[in-house]
């Protein structure tokens, strides 16, 4: 018997691996000094600690160890990358290009820019989720100072051509970032190899703690500044002030290293098990697309439609199975997913979508359980679905004349 | 959000699911929402004389606006036609305890009925058509 609740939504967050949460513990009571205590040992002794870790992270992608600062999370490191970097480039430039498929803690930052007077231009996605190039090329200006790009999508898990694009900024002088929260543990991420100068990350993505994250900033070749957004003791070469969280600094390069160690392994297990799922949800339920491209993507991602039923809807009949939904009537906005949308999805597959995200304690069982649930609660829905019947008779939606509200 | 006992039992046992002959003289069809709205509600009433004997609905959307059909179709059952035309939305939003957000589920059930007994009326008497 499967144990309920199944969580298949391993990119809202992840459980904390029991090796982390141990690496942590002392860093509670017993070894719980300020990092930034320079004449006593409590101070000493955690300096040391979070100096390691730091060297511990960078090396996981490839940078050097003064180049990793801490940060709350993703989130933040995202806002000071752009507020930043616009503060401190504003007599260089004033534009800045993303995507319109960035997490909103790029988006949301990218449009109070916009209030302050930058110009931010919001590239297209092609079908698949990628961006084009060309297009990325097109939009590049003597005034722009900062491409931001993220490795893989929280929502589709489509990963990007990071080194391709950070070779286009290079060429033009333009400032590299991409936030890396969905892709660092998952993919490999090598920051010199892939023309990066600012990557965002994140501990509670690699089952790590919440409230946690980071920011690599290049220091040479180009070096990289930021004008800080949090002031206070001037931690973290003065970028982010704040005292250092030292118990989640530890859980953060434990739950990277573990990540690091095992990703190949990792990687393979938890690939079969979405294959299982997609291939079985995709074949047994018919009008189902997969969203997003099929072979550029996490391998814990599967995003799927499924046509005349609604997501929310859906998810109710799966009660004992935690997953998302694009769909308007889980968002705060009651729109449907921006991400969807921007794939060419009509708003009707979008609002269909359910998201399933798996990890590393997902089970075979669990899929397994996940796959019948699903099938049952797709043909339920249906049952009950006016567009449904009126597709089987024949009728093409497309015609009908709606009532809209 | 936690839905309440009531939304969840029409949810998993919704009532009258199911389809009447639209072209039939006595049967009245509302179809209102749209698909990239994320929800459609199909309502049928059938009549006989004056009295409401049967109904039955369809519904894409969320659990809030299945419940809201279902619960409709339950309320029209012999009811007459002009009982039928006193139900309304907040009397849905009181039995069914939606939140706010859910408000507009209420909304469209309410209209689903008006629009089936519209559908009645045009069909006993052929020259409203246009003035609907």
């Amino acid at each position: 018997m499967v144990k309920t609740p199944v969580y298949m939504d391993y990119h809202a967050t992840t459980p904390v691996d029991p090796r982390v949460t141990e690496a942590m513990l002392p860093y509670f009571s017993e070894r719980f000094g300020n990092a930034a205590s320079r004449n006593h040992s409590f101070g000493w002794e955690v300096e040391e600690v979070v100096e390691n870790c730091r060297r511990s992270i960078a090396q996981a992608m490839g940078a050097r160890t003064s180049e990793v600062i801490f940060t709350s999370g993703a989130t933040e490191s995202n806002n000071l990358v752009l507020i930043g970097a616009a503060t401190m480039y504003a007599e260089k430039g004033k534009h800045i290009i993303t995507a319109k498929t960035e997490h909103k803690a790029i988006l949301d930052t990218c449009e109070y820019l916009e209030s302050q007077g930058a110009e931010v231009t919001y590239l297209p996605i092609q079908e698949d989720g990628l961006i084009d190039l060309d297009q990325l090329k097109d939009a590049m200006r003597d005034d722009t100072i900062l491409v931001s790009i993220m490795a893989a999508n929280n929502e589709i898990g489509v990963i990007q051509p990071i080194k391709e694009i950070g070779a286009l900024c290079h060429e033009r002088g333009i400032f590299f970032h991409t936030d890396a929260a969905q892709a660092l543990g998952k993919i490999p991420i090598h920051v010199e190899e892939m023309n990066i100068d600012l990557l965002s990350f994140s501990g509670h993505k690699i089952y790590g703690p919440k409230g946690i994250g980071g920011l690599y900033v290049r220091k040479r070749k180009p070096r990289v500044k930021l004008s800080p957004i949090m002031h206070g003791g001037g931690h973290e070469r003065g970028m982010r002030s704040g005292t250092l969280n030292v118990p989640g600094i530890v859980g953060l390069a434990k739950a990277l290293e573990i990540c690091m160690e095992e990703m190949e392994e990792e990687s393979s297990r938890i690939k079969a098990l979405r294959d299982k799922l997609e291939n079985a949800l995709l074949k047994e339920i018919d009008f189902s697309y997969l969203n997003g491209h099929k072979d550029k993507r996490l391998v814990g991602n599967s995003n799927i439609s499924f046509n005349y039923v609604e997501g929310e809807g859906l998810m109710m009949a799966i009660p004992d199975i935690a997953v998302s939904s694009g769909s308007a009537c889980t968002s705060a906005s009651l729109e449907p997913s921006y991400v969807l949308k921007a794939l060419g999805r009509s708003d009707e597959l979008a609002h269909s979508s359910i998201r399933f995200g798996l990890g590393r304690f997902t089970t075979e069982e669990e899929v397994d359980y996940v796959i019948e649930k699903m099938i049952a609660g797709v043909k339920k829905l249906r049952d009950l679905s006016p567009l449904y019947e009126m597709v089987l008779e024949g009728i093409d939606l497309n015609t009908v004349e709606w009532a809209e509200h | 959000m936690a839905y309440s006992e009531k939304v969840l039992d029409h949810y998993n046992n919704p009532r009258n699911v199911g389809s009447l002959d639209k072209s039939a003289e006595n049967v009245g069809t509302g179809i209102v929402g749209a698909p990239e709205c994320g929800d459609v509600m199909k309502l049928q009433i059938q009549v006989e004389g004056d009295r409401i004997v049967d109904a039955k609905f369809k519904t894409y959307g969320c659990g809030s606006a299945i419940a809201s059909s279902s619960l409709a179709t339950e309320w029209l059952k012999g009811k007459s036609v002009e009982e039928a035309m006193e139900i309304k939305n907040t009397d849905i939003v009181d039995e069914l305890q939606l939140p706010p957000v859910k408000i507009h589920c209420s909304v469209l059930a309410e209209g689903a009925i008006r629009a089936a007994l519209d559908d009645l009326k045009k069909k006993a008497d052929p020259k409203e058509e246009d003035v609907a």
